[in-house]
């Protein structure tokens, strides 16, 4: 199903070798940000922030990549390498500035998700004294009821996919709606990809679907490993495999390193 | 018109149970001398106003706080603070959680003197529930948007670090990213500027737009090279990585704490400056 890391990691392996699985998750975090033309393209997590600069290399050339940092990078810039000239800045307020404009579309990474994408970042167990203090909320409640979101999940495990978080950072579906139309009007939760799978919202009550199936795994895997309710609408394809020229760029250009292959377990 | 303090005199300053509001971002550009001359004093009951790092750690660590007001802490390449998380699991600190957004806008408030600002962020999520003291406001124009009422972060102290400063207290950063920093200071009934170099006044070069901080919004200006250690400092210094682990490693255990507080954190800004000296020649061996 997938090849080891030697094989992505052996030198001037160029676009000859079959894609591993954390470079199917790269081209699936791209895909989220298709047809998203001139907006920030906001990624955390490597095999996120890999999807995004992909994506700008290749069928959305108009989105604005950061060099993790404050600024805008004139190209997309390798993982881990230098990131070249700016073409534009970016502070903290200015991003969060951003979030409120609306023009960025981010990828959040997330400790547990629920059924209608729901997200938790900040604590797990009673948020009063919590059994394991996390990061805090975070920019999460501003991005997901602002921005479009997607999250990446690089371990799909019951852990993650829980049937109610303990703290709602990043606002879900239902949520939202209950919110009524006016403040939920720039909401729009678009793709969870995992290291088996990408899911999305496409129900019509906002409930997580599973969209595909990522190559050498399973419906049977991917429901085995989520705790949450899933929907299952009929046969559930397979994640599309990255062309020779996207493996070219994630090998050569973005990731020389194979920082990929430590986030996703093969 | 010379405002130069020591970071002894800035902490000497400050009053139990007061609102502390401390620059910088995460392990980025943290004023971290006149943090540590904090942890010496005997000041307590602190309400602490942070985009946390190391500052919110160290703090809690030295039974500093009493309330938290932040949107998160980390040490960012150690995602996790392990003071502040253990302080948080035993119920040791009170905690305002705040998107990251409200929190801006929250100092934008105070800085302005407004009783609070509106943003979408935070609607629907549980920062609302675990505010409750947190208000909506409706929109009195047609639309009647419902949207969240950030109330004013106001301060009684401010603490920021920039790369330079001068005797006055106009203030200067050099790296990439000003954070929040004139933001706390303008919040704040007092703020505090600690600084890698102190000029003359007229002799902070470069851009206009590097200056930061007027000298109308501080009371006191800190020379401390290296006083941002061991959080990521502008041009002078990147983050000490390797210091860093150290800490959060030794914050790890009860024992290996006691070590670390007993070496480093015991002494004046000088010993500690030289112990750090020292435990990297110890590593390179």
């Amino acid at each position: 199903m997938t090849l080891g890391r030697e094989t992505a990691r052996s030198p001037g392996a160029g676009s000859a070798g079959a894609a591993t699985r954390a470079e199917v998750c790269v081209v699936a975090c791209a895909e989220a940000w298709r047809g998203d033309g001139e907006i920030l393209a906001a990624a955390m997590g490597t095999c996120s922030a890999l999807g995004a600069r992909l994506a700008r290399l290749t069928f959305e050339p108009g989105l604005l990549t950061t060099d993790g940092g404050a600024l805008l990078t004139a190209e997309p810039a390798p993982i881990g390498g230098p990131a070249g000239p700016a073409e534009g800045w970016l502070p903290f307020r200015d991003h969060l500035w951003l979030v409120q404009n609306g023009r960025r579309h981010v990828m959040m990474g997330a400790a547990q998700l629920d059924g209608h994408g729901n997200a938790n970042i900040s604590a797990i167990g009673d948020w009063a004294r919590p059994e394991s203090q996390l990061l805090g909320v975070r920019g999460a409640p501003g991005n997901t009821i602002c921005n479009p979101t997607s999250y990446w999940i690089p371990r799909h495990s019951t852990r993650v996919f829980v049937p109610a978080v303990d703290l709602v950072s990043g606002v879900g579906s239902a949520r939202a709606a209950a919110l009524g139309p006016r403040a939920a009007r720039f909401h729009g939760l678009r793709r969870v990809v995992t290291d088996l799978c990408v899911l999305d919202f496409g129900t019509p009550d906002g409930r997580m679907r599973l969209a595909s199936v990522h190559p050498g795994t399973t419906v049977e895997q991917v429901v085995a490993a989520t705790g949450c309710r899933l929907v299952i609408d009929g046969d559930v394809p397979e994640t599309r495999q990255p062309t020779p020229e996207e493996l070219r760029l994630i090998r050569d250009v973005l990731d020389p390193g194979a920082l990929r292959e430590r986030e996703v377990r093969t | 018109m010379t405002k130069t303090m020591t970071a002894e005199e800035v902490a000497g300053s400050l009053e139990n149970g007061m609102t502390v509001g401390i620059g910088g971002w995460g392990s980025r550009r943290k004023p971290m001398a006149l943090v540590r001359a904090i942890c010496r004093s005997p000041v307590e009951d602190l309400t602490i106003v942070s985009c946390g790092g190391a500052d919110v750690g160290l703090l809690c660590a030295a039974g500093k706080v009493r309330r938290l007001i932040a949107p998160f802490v980390t040490l960012d390449s150690i995602p996790l603070e392990p003071h502040f998380r253990a302080a948080r699991q035993r119920g040791a600190v009170e905690f305002t959680e705040y998107d990251e957004g409200m929190f801006m806008f929250g100092l934008l408030a105070a800085a302005h003197r407004l009783p609070f600002l509106p943003t979408r962020a935070g609607l629907g999520s549980d920062v609302m529930r675990i505010n409750p003291g947190l208000r909506t406001v409706r929109s009195p124009y047609e639309d009647g948007e419902e949207l969240v009422a950030v109330p004013a972060l106001a301060l009684d102290v401010a603490l920021v670090h920039l790369d330079r400063a001068d005797t006055r207290g106009n203030g200067q950063y050099l790296g990439p990213d000003p954070y929040l920093d004139d933001l706390f200071a303008k919040a704040a009934a007092r703020c505090y500027l600690s600084c890698e170099r102190l000029v003359d006044p007229g002799g902070l070069a470069g851009p206009p737009q590097t200056l930061l901080v007027s000298r109308m919004h501080v009371t006191g200006v800190v020379e401390t090279p290296g006083g941002g250690h061991f959080t990521d400092c502008g041009p002078d210094h990147a983050r000490d990585e390797a210091f860093q682990r150290h800490y959060a490693g030794a914050a790890a255990g009860r024992e290996t704490w006691a070590a670390f507080t007993d070496r480093f954190l015991t002494g004046d800004e000088a010993a500690y400056q030289e112990q750090v000296r020292r435990w990297h020649e110890e590593e390179r061996r």
